[in-house]
Order: structure tokens, then C-alpha cells, then sequence
């Protein structure tokens, strides 16, 4: 059987769990941040600028209620704009927490436990801010469910054949999948809050959560059966859901849209962004909640590590792009490239170029991936990067398709600004709310890094 | 839906006419759990149970949990949501709603792939999680073992062993000198 009790001397990299810690003090750091450390001023200073943000949200889908989406800058023949840039750029955020959670879990990478449960709370935000935008942009919400097939008075049914119908299936189950997921991983930690919660009631409110979680042996079993399952299945999901949103535009026939390789060059993408959303967020939560020893330089490096690798499989897409617009020989194919570098919207597609490729490149250098701060700009620019790539190919593309005259241009309103930070905000509350009233890392799954949870055969044999 | 293992029943509910529902033994490692449960299991004893902050490699085996069905919970629901989202659509799109869609046939199954691939990770997943659960027996918000204090630390860092009181093997006095030749912690009778 395979133990990890002692690190090989060889290996001089940062443990993935700092020295020291027994099964009680990693429970009591983590729960500590839950149940007993005071609620800062900063928090609460922070919660208001959050909501605030939030807040705009509410307003500008309040409007946007009444008025109808012509307060939007979406027009013909650019009738997607801000709605599907947002969409498509939240739900790639959410993709590298089910990579961490899932995939990393399937390849026994044991570093993932003490980031796996809040990049799985990222995930779950940022679909459900992903999910506002293609809703909204339906023009009548209200009646959303008309995307649902369900037998109705008006004899009507869903066309199976169209993309849009497959992305409100597979979002829809990613996030449903996603919650299952965070929700089965929190139980065990929700028995550990409730067996050291102080409070009667919040005693009764984890004890509820925890179900009756007892800790026995039959249980744990089935329980890791139905996780290790979980697992299996999240991860082609995880692949399937930006496959599909793909092909939301690779079954269009635009210039720019109707192209092969877009499946995996939006998964890879989506995974860029997503990681650089962890580290933006796992950089100050871990300094300011003191958990250096959990989320060690390690973990930090190693998402740098996957941020770097994934924007390379993005280079190659932007590169497969432009050979083929010029091999294909297709006039509109080879004007798209020209007018991404000479058209109006050639500064964002040089930022672009700036933001995803070249700036990241810095982390081939140790010194970059070991600094904090340089680590989390980086980040942000990749973020930014990813949010232009997506405008890039909502916007460009449409604005400049076969026949002149319907060409345009598109300028998002303060509608579109608004809903779009409004997002962020909700994003950010969520989080926000998180750290406070959940084990922001897995208890349990800390625990069996620590090698006193190994049982030994041989030992055992002897006795 | 209480299938607890291969050896029949275990009470999961207070048993009425015994008032012990059973003895409890407290661990200081992984490692003494694991090796006292083989011990109980070697020894005879039947319908047992071990209780530990964080799953243990070998320690349902040691306590003779063979039987786990959760696959097959899983293997149904993937099949039931695949076969059903495929049989929806082509009924849709072929039988009561046809609709010429670029020319395409009606039965245009390379379109229904992803809903069905959707479906089938849908209700595989949730099957999982609700088959775990129901196979467990949660939610389960009282439970005997949770009379004994010590039992807080069960989602700490103690390991706990229990002989069920309707083991055939039982018997006050004999199982608690069994238990305490395994050195443990302490020994508590659990009410129930």
C-alpha cells in the first residue's frame, strides 16, 4: 500500500501541509474561522463595497425588467454583446474549480484538498452569475422555462437540434452536479463544526447540514465509493460544459465562429481563467486568514504552473486561428484576421495578445510564480485576457460578417457596465459570505495528508 | 433502504427491549482502530461497527463491509437518465412535435448525443449522492452512539470501535474484557 509518511529527502519542494499539525489543530484552524474569530471591520467594510456592487446588479436587471433588452448596447447584427461575453466568460471562471475538485482527484494529486472546497464555491457562484446573463438575455425571463421540455397547453416542444437547447442542459446540469458535489464533501465537515460548535444553535443548524453524520466505517466507505464516482462523472462534464457552449458558436456559420478547434481551445481557456480566479482569490483569503500553512507556495506554483500550460494550449488556438484563416484560402476567413489587427477593434485584440500570451510567459520564471504579488497580477491580466477573448469573438466576429451592409459596431451602455460589475459583485458576496459560515477548506481531506492517518499492513501483520 | 452489510441487520434504532445498545471502545490512532477491528472481527464478532474523523483505508474490510452497492445505484441511474433523455427527444422530434429544421431528418440522433450525455451524468451523479445517503441511512439526526460524550471527538481525532448489543456474540461482561484486551482509551456503554 502506498504511504506518504515520510517526504524523500530529494524532494525540496514545499510540503503541500506545513509540519506540525495533528488531526485536532488542522480541525481547529480551519472551524476557528467559522466558529469563534470575531467578525472584522474590514470584513464588514469589504461585505458593504461587495453588496454595494451587488446591488447594481438588482438595479440593472430591475430596469432592464421593465424597459426590455433595448437599454443594452446589443443591437443588428451584433445581438449578443456584454450578455454573452459575461456568460461565457463566468462559466469558464468556474471551470478550473471542478478541474481542482474532480480531475485532480482522479489523478491522486494530493496538494488539491486544501483548495478543492472554495475553488468548488467559486464554481457554483460563477455559474449562477453565468446563468443570469443568457436568462436576461432571452428578453422575457419570466418565461425561461419555455427552454424546459415539459408537456404545455400550447402543444409546443424544444428544437433538440439547436445549440442554445443544448447549453441550457449542460449548464444546467454543471451546476446542479457542482452543488451535489460541494454539498456531499461538505457533509463530514459539517459533523465536525457541529461536534465543536459551542452555540445550541449553531450546534442544531451544522448538525442539521451534517445530517446524522456519524463517522462509521460502512458510511465512510460508500461515501468515498459515491465521491470517487462523483468525480469520474464531473470530469467530462467539466469538459462537455464549454464543449458545448463552443459549439453555441462553432455550429454558426460567422467568420471566426465556425471552426473545429473550438471545443478544446475554449476548454483549455476556460481552465486559464478559472485558475487565474483561484489564485486571485486564494492569495489574500490565505494571507488574511492566516492559512499559509494549508495553501502552501506549493499549491501557489502549481496553479501558476497550470495557468501557464493552459495559456500555451490558448496560443496555439489563437495561432491555429490565424493559419487558418490564410490556408483556408475562404476571402472572409483572411479578412477576419485583418480586421482583428487593423480594425476598429484592433486595440482590444492587441491587448488581447498582451494579456493571454505575452505577459503570462513571465512564469516560466520561479521568481514570478514564488511572488504573491506578482503572482496575482499576473492573474488579473489573465483574467482581463480571457474577458477580452471572449468579446473578441462575440463582438468582432459579428460586427464585421459576409456583406457590408450589415456590418456595425457595438458599444455596451451603462446598463451593460452595470449588470457586468454587478456580477462581480454578487460573485465577491458570495464569497464573502462563504469564508464566514463554511470550512473554506476540507477538514477531513486535510487530515489524510497527515501521515498518522495511514494505516500500515505490515505493522499491523507483526502485532 | 437500510442495507448495512452482508451479516445481516445492524439496529440503527434503539433496540426496545435491551437498554444497552451496545460497548463502545475509544482509540488513540488509525492504526489501533484498524488492528482492533480485526481483532473484533477475527474474535467473532459479527455486527460491529468502527467510527473515525476521516476514512481509513482497510477499516470496512477489518470490519467485514464487503457489500457496497453504491456502483450499482449509480450504474442504474446513469442508464435510466440516458436512455429516458434519448428516448425523449426522439419521441419529441420525431413522433408528436416533427418540425423540418434545415432540412435535417426528424430522427437526427447526432443532435440528441449531448442532451443524452447530459441527462446521463445528471441523474448518475444525484443517484450517487442520494444512493450514498439512503444506503447510509441518513439523515439520521439521533443516534445512540451520540449519548456518549467522549463521541464528540469522532469527528476529531479519536477512533472508536462498537460491538452491537444484538451481536450474537454478546455478553456484557465477556465483550467488555475483549475490548479492554485491545487496550483502549476508555470503554463505554452505549444507552440506547
Amino acid at each position: 500500500m502506498a504511504t506518504n509518511t515520510q517526504i524523500p529527502v530529494a524532494d525540496r519542494r514545499v510540503p503541500v501541509i506545513a509540519p506540525g499539525y495533528t488531526f485536532s489543530t488542522i480541525g481547529e484552524k480551519i472551524s476557528n474561522i467559522v466558529l469563534s474569530r470575531p467578525v472584522s471591520l474590514g470584513w464588514i467594510f469589504g461585505f458593504l463595497i461587495v453588496f454595494s456592487m451587488m446591488n447594481l446588479l438588482m438595479m440593472a436587471l430591475g430596469y432592464l425588467f421593465i424597459k426590455g433588452t433595448g437599454i443594452w448596447g446589443i443591437n443588428i447584427p451584433i445581438g449578443w454583446g456584454f450578455a454573452i461575453v459575461n456568460f461565457v466568460w463566468w462559466i469558464g471562471i468556474g471551470h478550473a474549480g471542478t478541474l481542482i475538485s474532480a480531475i485532480l482527484c482522479l489523478l491522486r494529486q494530493t496538494w488539491r484538498n486544501s483548495i478543492n472546497r472554495f475553488a468548488e464555491a467559486m464554481t457554483l457562484f460563477a455559474v449562477a452569475c453565468a446563468g443570469i446573463f443568457p436568462l436576461a438575455h432571452t428578453g422575457r425571463p419570466w418565461l425561461a422555462y419555455w427552454l424546459f421540455p415539459y408537456p404545455n397547453t400550447m402543444n409546443y416542444w424544444p428544437n433538440f437540434r439547436s445549440p442554445l437547447v443544448w447549453d441550457v442542459f449542460a449548464v444546467s446540469t454543471y451546476f446542479t452536479i457542482s452543488l451535489v458535489f460541494w454539498f456531499v464533501g461538505l457533509i463530514p465537515d459539517f459533523a465536525s463544526l457541529r461536534d465543536r460548535a459551542e452555540s445550541t444553535l449553531v450546534q442544531r443548524i451544522y448538525g442539521l447540514l451534517a445530517m446524522g453524520w456519524r463517522g462509521s466505517a460502512r458510511h465512510w466507505h460508500r461515501y468515498e465509493t459515491a465521491y470517487l464516482l462523483l468525480a469520474g462523472l464531473a470530469t467530462p462534464l467539466v469538459l462537455s460544459v464549454h464543449t458545448v457552449v463552443s459549439f453555441d458558436f462553432a455550429v454558426g456559420i460567422v467568420p471566426g465562429w465556425h471552426t473545429t478547434i473550438f471545443p478544446p481551445y475554449f476548454v483549455a481557456g476556460a481552465i486559464y481563467s478559472g485558475f487565474a480566479m483561484v489564485l486571485c482569490l486564494a492569495i489574500p483569503i490565505r494571507a488574511i486568514y492566516g492559512l499559509q500553512d494549508f495553501i502552501t507556495m506549493r499549491h501557489l506554483e502549481n496553479a501558476a504552473k497550470v495557468m501557464l500550460a493552459t495559456g500555451l494550449i490558448v496560443a496555439y488556438g489563437y495561432g491555429m486561428e490565424a493559419f487558418m484563416s490564410w490556408y483556408s484560402g475562404s476571402q472572409f476567413d483572411s479578412f477576419l484576421l485583418w480586421n482583428r489587427f487593423h480594425g476598429p477593434y484592433r486595440l482590444s485584440y492587441m491587448a488581447l495578445l498582451a494579456c493571454n500570451i505575452l505577459i503570462p510567459q513571465v512564469l516560466w520564471l520561479k521568481r514570478f510564480r514564488v511572488s504573491t504579488g506578482w503572482l496575482w497580477l499576473i492573474s488579473f491580466v489573465v483574467l482581463v485576457g480571457m474577458w477580452l477573448e471572449r468579446f473578441i469573438i462575440v463582438v468582432v466576429s459579428l460586427s464585421r460578417d459576409f456583406l457590408t451592409s450589415s456590418w456595425g459596431m457595438y458599444y455596451p451602455t451603462k446598463w451593460d457596465w452595470m449588470t457586468f460589475a454587478g456580477t462581480i459583485g454578487m460573485f465577491l458576496t458570495a464569497m464573502w459570505l462563504f469564508v464566514r459560515i463554511l470550512p473554506m477548506i476540507s477538514i477531513f481531506e486535510l487530515r489524510t495528508l497527515l501521515p498518522e492517518s495511514q494505516v500500515h499492513e505490515a505493522e499491523e501483520v507483526k502485532q | 433502504m437500510s442495507e448495512f452489510s452482508g451479516n445481516g441487520p445492524i439496529p440503527d434504532s434503539p433496540i426496545s427491549d435491551s437498554p444497552i445498545y451496545g460497548l463502545m471502545a475509544e482509540f488513540d490512532s488509525a492504526q489501533e482502530l484498524v488492528s482492533a477491528a480485526h481483532k473484533a472481527h477475527e474474535a467473532g464478532y459479527q455486527k460491529i461497527d468502527a467510527y473515525s474523523p476521516f476514512p481509513i483505508e482497510g477499516l470496512a474490510e477489518a470490519i467485514g463491509f464487503h457489500k457496497n452497492r453504491v456502483p450499482l445505484v449509480v450504474l442504474i441511474g446513469g442508464l435510466v437518465g440516458g436512455i429516458s433523455a434519448y428516448a425523449l427527444q426522439y419521441w419529441i422530434a420525431a413522433i408528436t412535435y416533427p418540425v423540418n429544421i434545415g432540412g435535417r431528418p426528424f430522427h437526427s440522433w447526432p443532435s440528441f448525443i449531448i442532451v443524452t450525455f447530459e441527462m446521463t451524468i445528471l441523474f448518475a451523479g444525484l443517484s450517487a449522492a442520494i444512493g450514498m445517503l439512503a444506503l447510509n441511512g441518513l439523515p439520521m439526526p439521533y443516534h445512540p452512539v451520540f449519548n456518549v460524550p467522549e463521541f464528540a471527538k469522532a469527528s476529531e481525532n479519536k477512533f472508536f470501535l462498537i460491538v452491537f448489543s444484538n451481536d450474537p456474540k454478546y455478553d456484557a461482561a465477556r465483550t467488555r474484557s475483549f475490548l479492554n484486551s485491545l487496550a483502549p482509551r476508555m470503554i463505554a456503554e452505549v444507552p440506547s
